[in-house]
């Protein structure tokens, strides 16, 4: 039986009000966050089986396949958290990507073995994160706002691709690893965790349960961010900085955490991506790529994490089925995509979604559950 | 920097107290070397003529304008230099003159944001439920804030400055716009808040609410104070009469 509260967050009795059920619960749900009932943890707990199950279903092809549609949900939720729940609308959150990418290939490449690797993960996610605070410093210190970071996001974006362009010389090599010019960085490793010979390499299957598996923590813990007391601050950035400001909030600081975490959890997705490819060019740092994840946030939902995982994983699954046909004709209908959620659904499909539920599910045989 | 780090203001035990403030944009002088002085307890009104600088000196008050001269004093310190968010976490609250609710968020939300500085999370929705009941907005909890009527935002943003435990609270037209039942119900809300100790400076063109409510009134003109006193002297000084409140009154 549930039961409603005060929140509006679906509790149910059989909960005992200071259970550590109810404990994990509190800090994963609240209103800046959908499905917080336990028809959605039944359907999340589901899902998550399916996606640990799926590689004894499907071909290594597909596994892979999906572990990259999977993977670039780091990227889509990096823009979710800073433009949908901070409101700093990043063009240029592909930076953070694509400079994590080349650092975890440079390191990676030096270092030879597994601990290359971690260490180019670590390095890599660190080198991402601080590019983004100094970034975010100068842009939220200076009093840039609004269109102003998207304009300095993006051309910050702009430079770095047309500097790692002309980098196919001898010349531009860190140690071993040549950053190859418009013909990229080649024979980046794959991640391996570990030591020595016990150390697993993380790529066809591995690395999907690792993509799985880290994808699963950081939307957990970005469940428990956004519904903290700082999340509520985000969202109050959001909707009205000044206002926010004056009932005591330092808002520059938060912002510019929230602009750091997301440069580290971009680059995350651009390690994961430069490991799963062993392969990382210049392209990631173009128009075309910087806008991709605004497209699939916009679609999804920007203002939901899972409205950006759903959004990003259905957009770049259409965009391989259509790519197909021609990258150019794949380009035109995400075009045509993001002008018609924009014009037709603001908000994205899965908030809408989220709020049909209840009479989609109504209309089921025998009804259901539906919060 | 902190208030505490900040030069002590030897004048005195005002609660706020701003010296020689002024502010000028281009060549417009819109504060003109103001010293007001507003003891602690005070239901204070500020009235004057459209573009007398009252939204202005407020503004400076809280931190939103730098001042081009002079100093603001809150509890005897110098608070000129602090920013806005820690004049807040002083005591300092405020009310814009348009409503500035979180309009795609739930009046409940609404209240959450500035109540979880003073409340824990384990207390927030009781207190959520006691503030919004005190403004009468609690039927309204699940409303969307651009939803709700325009006197329901006017008293949610009241209800949200106040949340914060203020000392002091500056509210600019509060009663802007509202129906004479409403603008009754406003006075309530600002009694009701003086009597929890709380110090109120008010902007206000509604003259019938000011005499309702304010204990003393500051009136300005051209940027400068130009009376002080209770409603019943300002409302008999012929100067006034002249530049602001009329001939008829």
């Amino acid at each position: 039986m549930a039961s409603e509260t005060t929140t509006g967050v679906e509790r149910s009795t059989a909960d005992a009000p200071d259970g550590p059920l109810t404990r994990v619960r509190d800090a994963l749900e609240g209103p800046n966050t959908l499905g917080n009932s336990r028809a959605f943890w039944a359907a999340f707990v589901a899902l998550v089986g399916f996606l640990f199950v799926y590689p004894m279903l499907r071909s290594t092809y597909y596994v892979n396949n999906t572990a990259f549609l999977l993977a670039s949900a780091f990227l889509g939720l990096s823009l979710c958290l800073v433009w949908g729940y901070a409101g700093i609308f990043s063009f240029g959150q592909v930076a953070f990507y694509g400079v994590a990418g080349y650092t975890f290939g440079v390191v990676s490449i030096n270092i030879t073995g597994p601990l290359g690797t971690v260490a180019g993960l670590t390095v890599g996610v660190l080198v991402a994160a601080g590019f983004a605070f100094v970034i975010g410093y100068f842009m939220f210190y200076g009093g840039v706002s609004d269109v102003y970071v998207a304009i300095i996001t993006l051309a910050v974006t702009l430079v770095l691709n047309t500097f790692m362009g002309q980098t196919a010389g001898e010349q531009w090599a860190v140690g071993t690893a040549r950053l190859g010019g418009f013909n990229g960085m080649t024979e980046i490793p794959s991640l391996a965790l570990g030591i020595g010979d016990t150390a697993i390499r993380v790529a066809d299957v591995p690395f999907y349960y690792f993509v799985v598996g880290t994808l699963l923590v950081t939307y957990l813990g970005l469940r428990v961010l956004v519904n903290s007391d700082l999340g509520y601050v985000m969202v109050g950035i959001r909707e009205n900085e000044e206002r926010t400001e004056l009932f005591g909030y330092d808002t520059r600081r938060v912002k510019l955490g929230t602009f750091t975490l997301g440069g580290a959890l971009a680059g995350f997705g651009g390690i994961v991506y430069a490991s799963w490819g062993n392969y990382i060019d210049p392209s990631v740092f173009g128009l075309t790529f910087a806008a991709l994840p605004i497209i699939w946030v916009a679609t999804g939902g920007r203002k939901w994490l899972s409205g950006a995982i759903i959004g990003t994983f259905v957009v770049t699954f259409i965009s391989q089925k259509l790519s197909v046909f021609g990258g150019q004709f794949s380009q035109i209908i995400l075009g045509a995509l993001l002008l018609i959620v924009i014009l037709g659904l603001p908000e994205g499909f899965v908030p809408q979604i989220h709020a049909r539920l209840p009479w989609l599910l109504n209309r089921l045989p025998g009804g259901g559950d539906s919060s | 920097m902190t208030a505490s780090e900040t030069t002590t203001d030897v004048a005195g035990a005002a609660l706020l107290r701003t010296e020689g403030l002024t502010k000028q944009f281009g060549g417009l002088m819109a504060v003109d070397d103001v010293d007001l002085r507003i003891e602690s307890g005070d239901i204070r009104c500020l009235i004057g003529p459209n573009g007398a600088g009252k939204s202005t000196l407020l503004k400076l008050i809280v931190g939103q304008l730098e001042p081009s001269a002079g100093q603001v004093f809150y509890r005897g310190e110098d608070i000129t230099d602090l920013s806005q968010h820690d004049r807040a976490r002083e005591g300092l609250s405020m009310k814009f003159q348009v409503p500035a609710v979180y309009g795609d968020l739930s009046v409940r939300q609404n209240v959450h944001i500035p109540l979880q500085r003073e409340v824990s999370r384990r207390d927030i929705d009781a207190e959520i439920d006691e503030t919004l009941e005190s403004f009468d907005l609690l039927d309204e909890a699940g409303t969307r804030a651009d939803d709700l009527a325009h006197g329901q935002q006017q008293w949610l943003e009241i209800a949200m400055a106040a949340a914060l435990d203020p000392d002091l609270l500056l509210l600019d037209e509060p009663a802007a716009g509202m129906s004479v039942q409403e603008t009754e119900r406003t006075a309530e809300y600002v009694h009701r808040l003086n009597d929890r100790g709380v110090t109120l400076l008010v902007i206000e063109h509604d003259i019938d609410f000011v005499r309702s409510i304010a204990q003393s009134v500051t009136v300005l003109h051209q940027g400068e104070v130009f009376a002080e006193g209770t409603i019943d002297e300002i409302e008999d000084d012929p100067e006034v009469r002249r530049i602001y409140l009329g001939e008829g009154h």
